[in-house]
């Protein structure tokens, strides 16, 4: 009897442990593609596509491994973390987005690869579109 | 276990390395933005695989602050480099 839960108690702290190799694993290799591609990548704005979804991803597996195995092998249900990840989840690619805007409007060029730009003609019909309305009062 | 653990903190810290390369040699100050961004959540994931070498929770609540400090100076840094200042009293 004791000798067979035992061996259930093994077996999930194997299967805890694969869990949070898989999540781990996951997360160092999608931190080591963000560095890679903000070394590799051409300009601004495809810098902040790498740093905004592969590094999220990273750090959110890497944050849930953690929180795995904390809850599972030390008994520790840390809410901290829970709260932690939700907001990196949210507010990351908020600022990546921030960051593409804000490089926009400073007016850095984008690189010479770029088939299409949709926010320079959006900012033209913007900008006429309130000299019409001037115009027109 | 803790092999894997070390394995991984060796290989964020090179990635970590790799940011701090844009951060120096970055051509637009708007590069240099986006490597101190990544460089925050980089950091935490090296707090975070640090709790799980060293066997200690209480390094989880520096997770949290650090994650929020990274948010605030991103978007403090990106109005600043959009309108030229970061509190505007006159908000039209």
């Amino acid at each position: 009897m004791r000798n067979s839960w035992r061996e259930g108690r093994f077996s999930i702290e194997i299967l805890v442990d694969i869990l949070i190799i898989i999540l781990i694993g996951t997360g160092v290799l999608f931190s080591a593609v963000t560095a890679l591609g903000l070394i590799r990548l051409p300009d601004v704005y495809t810098r902040t596509h790498a740093a905004s979804k592969s590094s999220t991803l990273g750090v959110l597996s890497i944050l849930l491994g953690t929180f795995v195995h904390f809850w599972f092998n030390e008994d520790i249900f840390n809410t901290q973390m829970v709260v932690a990840i939700a907001f990196l989840f949210i507010t990351q690619p908020v600022a990546g987005h921030l960051i593409g805007r804000a490089a926009y409007m400073t007016g850095i060029k984008v690189a010479e690869e770029t088939v299409r730009d949709d926010m320079g003609t959006a900012i033209e019909n913007r900008r006429n579109n309130q000299q019409e309305e001037l115009e027109n009062e | 276990m803790m092999m894997f653990y070390w394995v991984s903190l060796f290989i964020v810290s090179i990635s970590f390395a790799g940011l701090l390369f844009r951060l120096v040699k970055g051509p637009t100050v708007a590069d240099r933005v986006v490597a101190l961004d990544a460089i925050g959540v980089t950091l935490v994931s090296i707090v975070a695989l640090l709790s799980l070498i060293i066997e200690t929770e209480f390094f989880l609540e520096v997770i949290l602050l650090m994650s929020i400090l990274s948010f605030i100076g991103t978007a403090a840094f990106a109005k600043f480099l959009e309108r030229g200042e970061i509190f505007d009293r006159d908000s039209r």
